[in-house]
């Protein structure tokens, strides 16, 4: 591989503090060479071939720390093929893909299973995470060791919450030896049982039996007391309320470690959104009122919330196209991730380098991984956008195979470019 | 003069009866008049019309039902239409059939009107988006039961000669009862006020974004009432979960004269039935017909479908 010059950028590294116009320059190994105001057309070779990206942003590529797959057992739904195109689109370089799969991958020969698929069919980088307990059933915990020494990033029942205390005390704390991360999805699912949407005028009005935000307070206040017995690697896989930003400020002001992420679903939407029965709207944690929405742009803006997630969960229109009740939970969201986000900061909800923050080198710090970052030395994994350039949501457009996106038609305000993975060109937009 | 009047409504009417919630005041003073035609026409000897003569009408019930399903049957065929009662339940359901496959197949029959009951709130919405005919909701889940809230107006109207400046409680499981939200939708559209009483376990804590008072004690709730509507307590809620027993409820909630005496002296009772006597309601009281208007609202509940099915069929 030829070196690339990028010249003429805007470039946003918040792990290194820089948002300055300059260059980057990536070397014959698809590393990083060099990066900054320091590289312009005056210090670099005159024949090479340079990029001129003419004032567009430049930043990592993306870390989305919760996706669903679909492989194994759900391949009509999404596979590492249509996922990885969608995954460029959207400027997305590594995901971790969620264990609730069909067998789940809750054993070291399913691991095998999903690093050779993620090899041979997709272009990103896929961090697979592996089941917190055998077949999500909460009773017995996986073989955390084995599986990290595979490969496996994370642990989490994904959708599943570990209801029994005495069983997460001891997650915690086998965890706690072998340095491994545990996420947990924070609902209490007796208080969720047979429930959707948000408990409220809303779900009120139309019929349907809500979800109290105290179901994920609830789980929340219970971990992180754990955590201070049993001190881990913990991660909330996605916040939906005021009351549980109360509740990790709290914590993390008593000096308690751990972090926090939160769906770009419920930083962008509310319950009312729901209308008429949109089963697209139908996510899991549910979305909830304009003040909860407004309390976790602010749990991001005052650093308790670390990480935005795109919660991509691809359902075939059989799964949604019924009574809301029995409708699947999820929207798909990874190819619209930072077009989304962005929202947040052309409406002046919040700075933009606070937001790549969230969904580059924050989440490659919770999972210890070098990515998220355009250090040198680092693999040249970029994503290149416009930061204003207007559109809509077309979701006969969208890459992913499945097309339940809850901001159907929805008009967005900046766009992706370009994508490069390990110095490669992976995608352009046409 | 005829085709006039029938020219007009379709004007003023939407295309779907999906829920109070969507009605208009005009859209339901305009049902309620054309019910009290049908009142005088279903006490007369010969009882027919030719009204909707070459319509299809299908009543589609998901969940089983007595009342509702034979009074929209005899509303259709009264007024001349071809009716057909399907009983879906379960079994379609088990066979992995979803509603809208039903639904498809049924349209390919091109009926006129479909009455639908489904267990899941909104069930009547999604239908209605991809059928060509026009949908009556005969209660969907927790969420509405329009022509219930209809008939129970209709019956007060009656009795009372009008409904605003009523005072009407509400009373049983709040929660679980569509029929207490399209009524309380309807009569706060119609300018009742109108008191909800309930064991906090069966009441809604975003009651009062509904326009309503709630209470959790008889006392305060029927105070000076005109109208007590009690609801019908489901058996799986009373035992456990939602209430200790069915004698605790009935001790605090359950109706009883010595009750009553806490409404106006004139106070008159109502039931979208079926009563669970000695548990909701004494079962005395219920027959009383000096104050209980049970009957009135079955009856009255046929004449209301009639002038549903009338003005949505076009």
């Amino acid at each position: 591989m030829k070196e690339k010059y990028f010249v003429n950028a805007r470039i946003i590294d918040p792990s290194q503090g820089i948002d300055e116009i300059g260059g980057l320059i990536v070397d014959a190994n698809g590393k990083i060479k060099a990066v900054g105001k320091k590289v312009n057309k005056e210090n670099i070779p005159s024949k090479s071939e340079k990029i001129d990206l003419k004032s567009k942003v430049l930043i990592p590529g993306i870390v989305d720390m919760k996706v669903f797959v679909g492989e194994p057992g759900f391949e009509y739904k999404e596979n590492f093929r249509s996922l990885s195109n969608a995954a460029l689109s959207g400027g997305v370089t590594s995901v971790v893909s969620m264990p609730n799969t069909s067998p789940a991958i809750d054993n070291v020969s399913m691991v095998d299973f999903i690093l050779r698929r993620g090899r041979d069919k997709s272009v990103i980088n896929i961090f697979p995470a592996a089941t917190l307990t055998r077949n999500m059933e909460g009773k017995l915990m996986t073989e955390f060791g084995l599986l990290s020494k595979k490969g496996i990033i994370g642990f989490t029942d994904a959708t599943k919450t570990i209801q029994n205390s005495e069983i997460m005390s001891r997650i915690m704390n086998y965890a706690s030896d072998l340095d491994v991360l545990v996420m947990q999805h924070p609902e209490d699912q007796e208080l969720s049982k047979g429930r959707c949407i948000s408990e409220g005028e809303v779900s009120t009005r139309l019929g349907l039996q809500g979800i109290p935000d105290i179901a994920e307070k609830i789980i929340i206040e219970r971990d992180l007391s754990l955590l201070g017995e049993y001190p881990c690697r913990y991660h909330i896989s996605q916040l939906s309320s005021a009351k549980s930003v109360e509740v990790i400020k709290k914590y993390k002001k008593e000096g308690i470690n751990f972090s926090a992420g939160v769906s770009i679903n419920n930083l962008s939407l509310n319950e009312n959104d729901i209308g008429d029965f949109k089963t697209f709207m139908k996510v899991s944690p549910p979305l909830r009122k304009e003040d909860d929405r407004k309390a976790l742009i602010k749990g991001i803006k005052d650093g308790y919330i670390d990480v935005i997630v795109s919660d991509h969960k691809p359902e075939d229109e059989e799964s949604k196209r019924l009574p809301f009740a029995q409708a699947a939970e999820g929207s798909i969201g990874i190819e619209t991730l930072l077009s989304l986000a962005l929202e947040l900061y052309h409406n002046q909800s919040l700075p933009l380098k606070k937001i790549i923050e969230t969904i580059t080198c924050n989440p490659a710090r919770i999972l210890k991984i070098n990515k998220g970052n355009l250090k040198k030395g680092s693999d040249a994994d970029l994503c290149i956008f416009d930061l204003n350039e207007p559109w809509k949501v077309d979701v006969s457009k969208l890459k992913s195979k499945s097309k339940n996106a809850a901001i159907e038609n929805r008009k967005l305000q900046g766009k992706v470019l370009m994508t490069y993975l390990k110095g490669e060109s992976v995608f352009s937009l046409q | 003069m005829a085709i006039v009047k029938k020219f007009s409504a379709i004007k003023k009417i939407q295309k779907h009866l999906l829920g109070i919630q969507n009605l208009s005041i005009q859209e339901a003073n305009l049902i309620l008049d054309e019910a009290k035609n049908f009142i005088k026409l279903n006490r007369s000897a010969s009882k027919k019309l030719d009204l909707l003569r070459g319509k299809t009408q299908i009543n589609l019930f998901f969940e089983p039902s007595t009342r509702t399903q034979s009074s929209f049957e005899l509303a259709g065929k009264r007024l001349g239409a071809d009716v057909m009662t399907m009983n879906v339940g379960n079994s379609s359901l088990k066979k992995g059939e979803t509603i809208l496959d039903t639904a498809m197949s049924l349209n390919a029959m091109h009926p006129d009107i479909i009455v639908v009951r489904h267990q899941d709130s909104g069930a009547p919405n999604l239908l209605s988006q991809k059928v060509n005919c026009t949908v009556i909701n005969a209660g969907d889940g927790l969420r509405e039961h329009p022509t219930q809230a209809l008939l129970d107006a209709l019956t007060i109207i009656n009795r009372k000669g009008k409904i605003e400046g009523l005072k009407i409680a509400i009373c049983g499981d709040i929660l679980h009862s569509r029929v207490a939200r399209s009524n309380i939708y309807l009569l706060n559209m119609l300018g009742a006020e109108v008191n909800v009483i309930a064991p906090k376990t069966l009441l809604p804590n975003s009651i009062s974004k509904l326009g309503v008072k709630g209470f959790t004690n008889m006392k305060e709730g029927l105070a000076s009432c005109d109208i007590v509507m009690m609801l019908r307590l489901q058996n799986e809620r009373m035992t456990g979960s939602f209430l200790p027993s069915k004698r605790e409820y009935y001790e605090y909630f359950g109706l009883t004269p010595d009750k009553l005496k806490l409404a106006k002296k004139d106070a008159l009772i109502m039931h979208p039935g079926p009563m669970n006597r000695g548990v909701e309601i004494d079962t005395k009281l219920a027959d009383d017909i000096n104050v209980s208007l049970v009957k009135e609202q079955v009856e009255l509940g046929v004449a209301v479908r009639m002038a549903c099915l009338k003005l949505y069929c076009k």
